[in-house]
């Protein structure tokens, strides 16, 4: 189905690239789900928001949305390369394939491809250390779980989830040793149905916090009914839970996105990988509930700003790998490539990771 | 393995709210295709009724306006195909599958701005004395209203299909149409009534989706589970009670899916997803296989046109 619905969108993209004349940018987006998904692809259109405010007349964006990872995206980012765009965002891990294979026909357009690991000399990489507000939500999680069960509700078994999924573990389990991990995987970024199911099948084995890495705030109208606790995951997604959302952590695109339409604009643009954390502001910690006490409250703020200061790394040794072997010895940090490619669960965490 | 925290009450609890969105919708489809028409649309109608009824639920705060809005939003788009293959002769397959696309558009262009807006809660059953049994009452007395409603349906579709006159005609007409046709039955007036009636079915499933088990709207939020409808009623082979054998067994494996990997047990989920889908190439291939009985079960017009100067 969305097959048809892409191409219809990719028809009416061209016609409108086709009938400027201007001399202006041209920065085209591709969203793997629905704008109106209140998280990920949300945050990502709020970032072409902020470059539309930021430049004006000087910049014309244009954006396709709920495009499947696979052939479609190459299709769509072909047809926003023969409209004339400067710079394509490719905002999902699953493009990376089609995204080196259109650049490599289009060397004049600059792609920048979120959350991948793929570069050439005109496609960058760009992607949130969201591993660093995992730890401070962690952190809250470990300390507000009654059950001492935490449900983590995961989309596919890639590094940056499995990232996310030690990083929370880690911290929850450094303030609350009896803590454990129930983790579903639903193989999905955007299933509102699933991902209720998920969270209401981690409700019933205990779980009285929800962690979640999937797109929709489906979990979190789950938390609020049954009276648990939840974090906003990529928007802050206070309506939905105004009682049950205890903070959140929330992308910020928008500077990223402004200052690469601004490196196109002055000819300075050139292929790199940016790895942002909270320091620069990509991730954002949001409000923390009146429902936290304040001293974790405090304990949270600290971290973040440990954290932000760059005194404190959310992988830091003593850690060993799931099957009891060491992956970091006392006081060693885990290096950027290593956690690129992280793809083992660690120590205390129960469960097969899937392959 | 540690099984002592899967709750077999609570899973059957959310296997039947899972299940029943796929059973509205495919009780209303097995009507149609009973009637002789293939509407591949559900997922469309689905969205739709599932939009319709968030929206006037919010807007009036009743969630007994949004589920009949829901139904008539379903109904009046099934009538679009209807008017398109029953007047125009229009081929159904190809329309259907122009229904789910239309209706997934509009219903994204029609939430807009109802994201994130929270609905009226629904009312459930309780019986001061049955609700609070043990394990029965959460099991059998504590549902939200609509899981009966959907039993009932069945039921009032397989009384009206098998027991009644209308039935008898209705089926007659999806067997053979022209024959109904030269007995002086209105082969499209039926026809139109099962495709509104399936329309309303399908979009009382969408509603369910969005105002029960969700509940929130999001562009989309019916993933498949219109295709998984038209699925059940071959895996029912048009039989009403089969439908609910269908629809709980895939609420079921994927309610089972979750629970068994939050219990941390080593089995591959993607097998398990594909569980339901496994079963119903079985059973089609069951069928099949017995050119005599899959004839006999299959309503013998489904999906041709009807010409009256045939």
């Amino acid at each position: 189905m969305n097959f048809t619905k892409t191409l219809a969108a990719a028809t009416a993209l061209a016609l409108t690239l086709g009938g400027t004349a201007i001399a202006q940018t041209k920065a085209g987006f591709i969203y793997v789900g629905p704008v109106g998904d209140l998280g990920w692809s949300y945050e990502h259109d709020q970032g072409r928001l902020a470059v539309e405010e930021a430049f004006g007349d000087k910049v014309e964006t244009t954006y396709v949305e709920s495009v499947p990872e696979g052939a479609d995206a190459a299709r769509v980012m072909t047809q926003m390369a023969l409209g004339g765009a400067d710079i394509i965002f490719t905002t999902s891990f699953g493009y990376m394939d089609q995204t080196l294979e259109v650049a490599a026909k289009f060397p004049n357009v600059r792609f920048e491809h979120a959350t991948g690991y793929k570069r050439s000399d005109n496609v960058s990489t760009y992607s949130a250390r969201f591993y660093e507000g995992r730890h401070v939500i962690g952190l809250i999680a470990g300390r507000m779980t009654e059950t001492n069960t935490v449900g983590y509700i995961a989309s596919f078994p890639i590094p940056e989830v499995v990232r996310g999924i030690n990083a929370a573990y880690l911290a929850a389990k450094s303030v609350n040793p009896d803590v454990e991990f129930k983790v579903i995987w639903v193989y999905t970024w955007f299933d509102p149905g699933k991902e209720a199911d998920a969270a209401n099948a981690l409700i019933e084995q205990g779980a009285d916090v929800i962690m979640q890495h999937t797109d929709s705030p489906a979990a979190m109208t789950i938390a609020e009914e049954k009276g648990i606790m939840a974090f906003g995951q990529a928007s802050d997604m206070m309506q939905f839970g105004p009682n049950a959302r205890l903070s959140s952590i929330i992308d910020n695109w928008g500077p990223y996105y402004v200052a690469r339409v601004q490196a196109v604009m002055d000819g300075t643009w050139e292929s790199m990988d940016t790895w942002d954390g909270i320091a620069p502001g990509m991730v954002e910690i949001g409000a923390f509930s009146d429902r936290i006490p304040a001293d974790v409250r405090a304990e949270a703020q600290a971290a973040a700003d440990a954290i932000a200061a760059g005194t404190l790394h959310p992988f830091t040794g003593p850690i060993n790998k799931q099957d009891g072997s060491v992956w970091l010895a006392d006081g060693e940090i885990a290096d950027d490539g290593t956690l690129a490619g992280l793809n083992f669960y660690v120590e205390g965490i129960e469960g097969e990771l899937p392959k | 393995m540690d099984f002592s925290s899967l709750n077999p009450v609570a899973l059957a609890v959310s296997l039947i709210v899972a299940a029943t969105p796929i059973l509205l919708a495919a009780v209303g489809e097995l009507v149609v295709e009973k009637s002789g028409v293939l509407n591949l649309g559900v997922e469309g109608m689905m969205i739709i009724g599932a939009i319709a009824g968030f929206a006037v639920s919010v807007d009036s705060a009743s969630p007994w306006l949004g589920l009949l809005a829901a139904m008539l939003a379903g109904a009046g788009l099934a009538l679009i195909f209807g008017f398109l293959t029953q007047v125009l002769l229009s081929n159904q397959v190809a329309t259907g599958l122009a229904l789910t696309l239309f209706g997934l558009g509009l219903a994204a262009l029609l939430g807009q701005s109802y994201t994130g807006m929270k609905p009226p809660s629904s009312p459930r059953l309780d019986i001061p004395v049955l609700s609070d049994l043990p394990v029965l009452g959460e099991l059998l007395f504590r549902h939200d209203f609509m899981v009966y409603g959907s039993i009932a349906l069945v039921f009032g579709v397989w009384y009206f299909l098998n027991r009644s006159r209308a039935g008898l005609v209705l089926r007659a007409v999806g067997e053979n149409h022209d024959a109904a046709h030269s007995l002086g039955y209105n082969v499209v007036l039926i026809r139109m009534g099962a495709i509104a009636f399936g329309g309303a079915c399908a979009g009382l499933g969408g509603a369910y989706l969005s105002l029960i088990r969700v509940p929130q709207w999001s562009e989309g939020m019916t993933a498949g589970a219109g295709w998984i409808a038209l699925a059940i009623v071959v895996f029912a082979s048009w039989k009403p009670w089969r439908l609910i054998l269908g629809a709980y067994l895939f609420g079921g494996v994927t309610i089972l899916q979750l629970n068994l990997q939050a219990l941390g047990i080593g089995i591959s989920a993607a097998y398990l997803s594909m569980t339901p889908y496994l079963i119903t190439i079985i059973v089609l291939v069951i069928m099949s296989a017995d050119r005599r009985r899959a004839s006999m079960n299959a309503p013998a017009s489904l999906g041709k046109i009807f010409h009256a100067s045939h």
